[in-house]
């Protein structure tokens, strides 16, 4: 369990001081302002445990309130350790409802998934990033990427997957699959799998992205077009799957595999356990 | 005519949960470019400042904000307001505001604040323009992010010239300022990234 010490004694409503709080506010505003651009923000570290994604907290620390209902999932499911705890963290902090049901909340803190339930407008879902820059693994210098964005000279992204496309006859990444926000910037969409893409395009809700160790927040603003990228001769796809879920027969749903007995049996199941326990 | 601290209107009620669902409302406007946004609990500003702007600039403003006010608004009074309740430096160059408040009838109201650069264009001035009404005079279509294919809105007070500078400074993309019109408690947002048909849909 993540260290309580925390969330006891003195802190400020939300955990952030005032000062914090408004600098990120500023910086969200900018975010969707230029949807896509990755915002810096500055501020102090902030102390929390290890796999809390403290660029998500900072976000959801920024504009939670009293009315708020939350819901935190990790990888899909709300009953993971580090989604308790974060859940658990804002009903102390912020004095807020949790919930699990994605059409209950008004905000969604999530890590790799984005909710099978179609979102609403009015909601915000609050992305945890670990590397925000999508040029990142093709060029380690911030100087660099930084250039390329403000040229939207992308051509190094399109070698990358064409080369993907040589090698494994297919665009091998699925995960954290690159998107081009608004036909402008190109973007992480953060270790969601390419699943859930087409879930960002044109979404109602407010979607807002942060990365704690490097200090950015960028955001898509609702109805805004997502597009995965891809090439004429070898358009886009997301994973389908043969078999469905063992729990809720889903053929919709992303689904897990899960090895059940020490034979290596193996079952199907969601990842969004909200989704799937409503439909048992 | 400058007043003791005794004489200053409140700023904030609940200083952190008002900043809170004020920021939200704001948050709504940004997100929902053309939507016209009920401030609740906005306070009345001091001299000619509405209680949105207030709003806006007790919720987002500090000591890292200078602020540019049009000579209208560029009293005592709320001078002496702002700087206690928000500590914003309030400064005379438009080139390093981060916030400013100006009329809709001021010339050249783009000229000469910060609009980001290629590299940054986060680093660019928001404007809160005042305005006699939202909802009412020509009607003009915006689209962009935000808006589910387009929006119709209606700004008071704004002339062809104020919409071609918008149209100038939209081309600007990523770049531009961020614009935020206010009247009463109320708000409406276009950020850079909404481009507004310049002529009017409704003929005189
Ligand atoms: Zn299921």
């Amino acid at each position: 369990m993540p260290d309580t010490s925390i969330t006891e004694g003195a802190y400020n409503y939300a955990y952030l001081d005032e000062q914090t709080k408004r600098m990120i506010r500023r910086a969200i505003l900018k975010a969707v302002a230029v949807p896509g651009y990755q915002v810096p923000f500055g501020g102090r570290e902030m102390p929390l445990p290890y796999g809390w994604g403290t660029g998500g907290i900072q976000v959801t620390a920024a504009i939670i309130g009293r009315d708020d209902t939350l819901k935190v999932i990790d990888q899909g499911a709300d009953d993971t350790t580090n989604a308790v705890s974060i859940r658990r963290f804002f009903a102390h902090v912020a004095d807020v409802a949790t919930t699990t049901r994605t059409e209950e909340a008004t905000i969604i803190q999530t890590r790799h998934r984005v909710p099978e339930t179609p979102l609403k407008g009015g909601q915000i879902l609050v992305f945890q990033v670990p590397i925000p820059e999508p040029l990142r693994m093709l060029e380690p210098r911030e100087t660099e990427t930084r250039t390329l964005h403000a040229l939207s000279e992308y051509g190094v992204m399109q070698v990358s997957l064409y080369e993907s496309i040589a090698r494994h006859g297919r665009i091998s990444k699925s995960y954290n699959y690159p998107v081009q926000v608004n036909g402008r910037y190109i973007m992480s969409p953060s270790p969601i799998p390419k699943f859930d893409n087409p879930k960002l395009d044109r979404s109602p809700a407010l979607q807002l992205y942060g990365a704690g160790r490097e200090k950015r927040i960028y955001a898509v603003p609702p109805y805004t077009p997502v597009k995965s990228l891809d090439f004429d001769d070898h358009p886009f796809e997301i994973e389908r799957w043969n078999e469905c879920c063992a729990f809720c027969g889903s053929t919709e749903s992303f689904l897990d595999e899960m090895i059940v007995d020490d034979a290596g049996k193996r079952l199907f199941v969601c990842s969004d356990t909200d989704y799937c326990e409503g439909r048992r | 005519m400058s007043g003791t601290l005794s004489s200053l209107s409140p700023g904030l009620a609940d200083p952190s949960h008002d900043a809170q669902q004020l920021f939200r409302e704001v948050l709504d406007a940004f997100s929902h470019p053309g939507r016209i946004v009920t401030l609740a609990d906005a306070p009345q500003g001091p001299g000619m400042i509405s209680p949105a702007a207030t709003a806006y600039l007790l919720t987002l403003a500090d000591r890292d904000t200078p602020l540019w006010l049009a000579p209208s608004f560029n009293t005592p009074e709320v001078r002496d307001y702002l700087r206690f309740h928000t500590g914003t430096p309030i400064i005379e160059d438009r080139a390093a505001a981060t916030f400013a408040v100006l009329s809709h009838d001021d010339a050249d109201p783009f000229e000469g604040f910060a609009s980001g650069t290629d590299t940054y264009p986060d680093r660019s001035a928001t404007l809160l323009i005042e305005v006699p009404a939202l909802g009412t005079g020509p009607v003009r279509t915006g689209r962009g992010p935000g808006i589910k294919g387009e929006t119709q809105l209606a700004i008071a007070g704004l002339d062809d010239w104020f919409w071609r500078q918008c149209a100038t400074n939209h081309a600007l993309f990523p770049c531009g300022v961020d614009l935020i019109f206010t009247t009463g408690s109320q708000l409406l947002a276009l950020p850079r990234s909404i481009s507004v048909e310049v002529s009017p849909c409704t003929s005189r």
